[in-house]
């Protein structure tokens, strides 16, 4: 369904272009949740912002394609892009606080995508979004609709923005690090939440984690990026239980599990950071 | 070596800055007004008071029927305009220089009282400040005017009156984030007088915000001189200001447009050089903009 | 607090507040120079006859009894009687007042309008759209509403033949008109003269746009700032992730947001623009409140300065009640909290 195939991507121009993607390549079909995993800056967040097609505009692509059952998602419309977006392809965000628009009513904001996808009336909007706000187990769903962001909990609005994104039942849902600005509590059941979700509309789902914890839970398949390649992947067992590359078996031991003590965990040696980054530069051919 | 050069590169970018095309341009109109005021009785061409009833409301030099010898022509007592336009830049620059100094002392007196004294000084002139500016400045300078006199100097006095707070309230503030720096605590452990840190170490800060302000307010003193000339509360009516021959332009403006137009250009492109220059200073002397 | 007591509060301030205007007002006119019967009475007037004068408009008295005679007196509608006009205060400011209340919402609906779409524009379009946009504001801006006056009575003549712009009055005296009120504008509206509404609007449009055009400038920049602030913030991208349009983002999910600091804003120079038409109406020759104050202040006539003195500083206050109850309408949080 959606094939990523040697992205190369920088941002900036000229000399002073840096690098962000140094030929990433991966694939995620009908129903597969599929996780993206590595620290900040290793790129992972970039490659959601390509498929949706919102990457900040200093962002180039070098070589490399993005498919779409087949379509260029990096030579579409932005027409084309605009029927695409909510529909077939949705995001949960990483920041409940700030995703919502603050002056308009939760109503608003979870019907505005059906209206303008599914070309639903006011009355059907609303009936739909008690739907939704009901499973994603929100409690007192005609209250919510009436609320505003603010008066809402992180937990709850991260409820709602799962709602958003699968009101039209997408093909494609892209997470990006969507439980990591939650308590770990919440964290837990929002997690349950979206594998609910996610099965029952059968979408397929892009998780951007910098966990592995929480990818090796969720997740079917996963690749681990470093430096903007991806250095390993794979169905998550086996990176789990037989990682390959140094920095995957550096950073499960740098993942809280709960049979570990958190004096046990280790953090990713800088010695090896820097030896990876410098290979990583190299192969940039500049 | 390297430190050096890092040194020296904010200052080469102010020098950039002040060479903007904004502040050049500020500049050239100011100094033209300037050359204007100072020699006004030796460019203008004709006495500015010098009427000739035998030819009035001559049109300027790019319509027919003009004369040469009042290049721009001659109002409705047939007074030469080239000359009014050169006598009245003389009154506004008084006006600009004078009443933009004096509001720009007396404020930044009172801000720094109030910013640095603090308690209850800081609280009356603060209260003063906000009494005042609840006046509107318009209605209040066409009273303070209307009370003290007709007159250049009562114009100033008017200005200055209305106008300090502008000073008042942007050197409070700014004392009080500077009181507040380390190299106030500094100079204070060096065992510094109050007088002393303040002269010497705070006001030098405050220079460039003053330089910008000052010019900002020469823009608008060259305006309310306009406005009180206009109303008909400067200057005694046959001395030539710009307002004045805006106020006479206007009750003629169907028969001789040139009349109002003139001395309005001349006002327009004062207020908008000393906007210019003040914006061009502030980019070039301010170092939390210029970051 | 809820909103409805919080707009109580201001309106209980009102009268407190006005009472100290009228006593700043009082004090600083009695004790300035200037005597408003020599100012109407000829040169070689007799002494008698001023002294009568003087005893007829109570300023024989002392100022502590003329407050008390005037402030007695104020609460039943009763202001005195213009010095200069010989006509009773209330009546001249209730007469002027509308023309300078249509004038206002004229010039207010300009600048919102005009300023509105350069700043959506400004958005919108970066790049050498919005570089063009940031000039004319500049520009805009760094011209007072009084030099706007001037140049647009100019405009006005140059264009004649073109375009036929009245430059003095609000109405063709040609006209024959029957109105019951003195809001000429809204009662023809209402009343269906478009042929009287299209003379009235006619007048009002350069007066009008003298005062919105300095507020136009004011309200492009800070609703631009705030605009394009708006657009980078994660509710916008998720708008964007929405599949909305460019101009739908901008008009349903940044506007809204990107309005309040723009309110606050322009409820502040709202008041200047009122301040405004004292200067600009006497240019149009506009028979307004501002219109009537350069007069009486010049002809040092007292009660008339008082009476619009207070009814300026009433148009204040009521100005700010309506930029705090918008500012509540547009921030939910704020009507919550």
């Amino acid at each position: 369904m959606l094939a990523v195939e040697a992205l190369v991507m920088e941002i900036g121009r000229g000399a002073r272009a840096e690098r962000v993607l140094r030929g990433v390549s991966l694939t995620l079909e009908p129903g597969e949740v599929v996780g993206l995993v590595g620290e900040s800056g290793a790129g992972k967040s970039m490659i959601g912002r390509v498929v949706l097609g919102v990457a900040p505009p200093a962002a180039r692509v070098v070589s490399g394609s993005v498919r779409f059952f087949g379509e260029d998602l990096l030579a579409i419309s932005e027409r084309r892009r605009r029927a695409l977006l909510g529909a077939e392809i949705a995001l949960i965000p990483q920041d409940p606080m700030s995703a919502l628009n603050p002056v308009l009513r939760i109503e608003r904001q979870i019907t505005d995508v059906m209206r303008l996808h599914l070309g639903l009336g006011r009355r059907a909007g609303r009936a739909r979004a008690l739907e939704l706000l009901e499973a994603v187990r929100v409690a007192n769903p005609a209250r919510v609709l009436r609320q505003y962001p603010h008066e809402l909990s992180g937990g709850m609005r991260q409820r709602v923005l799962i709602a958003i994104a699968f009101a039209c039942r997408p093909k494609l849902i892209i997470a990006d690090e969507p439980t990591t600005a939650l308590d770990v509590t919440v964290q837990r059941q929002v997690l349950r939440l979206m594998r609910d979700m996610q099965r029952s509309a059968g979408s397929g789902v892009l998780f951007i984690s910098h966990d592995l914890g929480v990818v090796a839970k969720l997740c079917n398949r996963v690749s681990v990026m470093h430096a903007g390649r991806v250095v390993e992947s794979g169905p998550v067992a086996d990176v789990v239980e037989r990682p390959q590359h140094p920095y995957t078996r550096a950073l499960l031991a740098a993942t809280p599990r709960y049979d570990r003590p958190a004096e046990a965990l280790v953090p990713v040696p800088a010695e090896l950071s820097r030896r990876l980054w410098d290979e990583a530069r190299a192969l940039d051919g500049r | 070596m390297a430190e050096l050069a890092a040194a020296s590169r904010p200052r080469r970018r102010t020098a950039a800055l002040l060479l903007a095309p904004r502040v050049m341009f500020g500049s050239v109109v100011l100094a033209a007004l300037a050359a204007c005021a100072v020699a006004a009785p030796w460019l203008a061409p004709h006495d500015p008071l010098a009427q000739d009833l035998l030819y009035y409301f001559l049109p300027p030099f790019w319509s027919e029927g003009a004369d040469p010898l009042h290049p721009l022509g001659t109002d409705s007592l047939g007074r030469d305009i080239l000359s009014r336009l050169i006598h009245g830049a003389r009154a506004a620059t008084i006006v600009a220089v004078v009443a933009a100094s004096l509001a720009c002392l007396l404020g930044t007196a009172l801000g720094l009282a109030a910013g640095f004294l603090g308690g209850r000084v800081d609280m009356a002139i603060s209260r003063l400040v906000d009494i005042w500016m609840a006046f509107p400045p318009v209605l209040l300078s066409v009273v303070l005017v209307a009370v003290i006199g007709t007159g250049l100097a009562a114009v100033v006095v008017a200005i200055v009156i209305v106008d300090w707070t502008r000073f008042c309230r942007v050197v409070r503030a700014e004392v009080m984030v500077q009181r507040a720096q380390d190299y106030v605590a500094a100079a204070r452990t060096l065992g510094l007088s109050r007088f002393r840190i303040l002269a010497g170490e705070i006001l030098p800060n405050l220079v460039p915000l003053l330089i910008v302000l000052l010019t900002l307010e020469m823009g608008i003193a060259v305006v309310v001189e306009a406005i009180l000339s206009f109303v008909g509360l400067s200057v005694s009516t046959d001395a030539p200001t710009w307002g004045g021959m805006i106020a006479e332009g206007r009750t003629n403006v169907n028969q001789a447009w040139w009349l109002m137009a003139l001395p309005t250009a001349c006002i327009v492109v004062t207020v908008i050089a000393l906007n210019m220059l003040g914006d061009g200073l502030r980019r070039a002397l301010d170092p939390v903009l210029r970051r | 607090m809820s909103p409805l007591r919080y707009l109580l509060t201001r309106l209980a301030l009102a009268p407190p507040t006005l009472l100290g205007v009228a006593i700043i007002a009082f004090v600083v006119l009695r004790v300035v120079p200037g005597d408003p019967i020599a100012m109407m009475t000829p040169p070689g007037a007799i002494e008698a006859d001023v002294a009568r004068l003087r005893a007829l408009y109570g300023l024989d008295r002392d100022i502590l009894t003329q407050f008390a005679i005037w402030i007695g007196a104020v609460p039943q509608g009763d202001f005195g009687t213009s010095i200069s006009l010989r006509a009773d205060v209330l009546g001249l400011v209730a007469h002027a007042l509308p023309a300078t209340i249509e004038l206002c919402l004229m010039a207010i609906l300009i600048a919102i309008l005009a300023g509105g779409s350069l700043a959506v524009l400004g958005a919108w379009r970066r790049g050498a759209v919005e570089a063009a946009i940031d000039a004319a504001i500049a520009v805009v801006q760094a011209i007072p509403d009084f030099l706007w006056a001037l140049i647009l009575v100019l405009a006005a003549v140059l264009l004649a033949g073109t375009v036929d712009l009245p430059i003095s009055m609000r109405v063709d005296p040609r006209l024959e008109l029957d109105n019951a009120t003195r809001f000429l504008l809204a009662e023809h509206l209402l009343r269906g003269r478009f042929d009287v509404v299209a003379d009235l609007l006619a007048h009002i449009v350069l007066p009008a746009a003298a005062l919105a055009l300095p507020l136009t400038a004011v309200i492009a920049r800070v609703l631009k700032a705030s605009l394009v602030e708006a657009m980078a913030q994660d509710y916008v991208l998720m708008a964007r992730v929405k599949g909305h349009s460019r101009a739908a983002i901008i008009l349903g999910h940044a506007l809204r947001n990107a309005l309040v600091p723009t309110v606050t804003l322009t409820g502040v120079q709202f008041t200047f623009l009122v301040g405004g038409t004292v200067l600009v109406e006497k240019i149009f020759s506009y028979p307004g409140i501002g219109w009537l104050a350069i007069d009486a202040v010049i002809n040092r006539d007292l009660p008339l300065i008082q009476g619009l003195v207070l009814t300026f500083a009433a148009l204040f206050i009521l100005v700010n009640l309506l930029v705090d109850l918008s500012y509540a309408l547009l921030n939910p949080r704020l009507r919550h909290g």
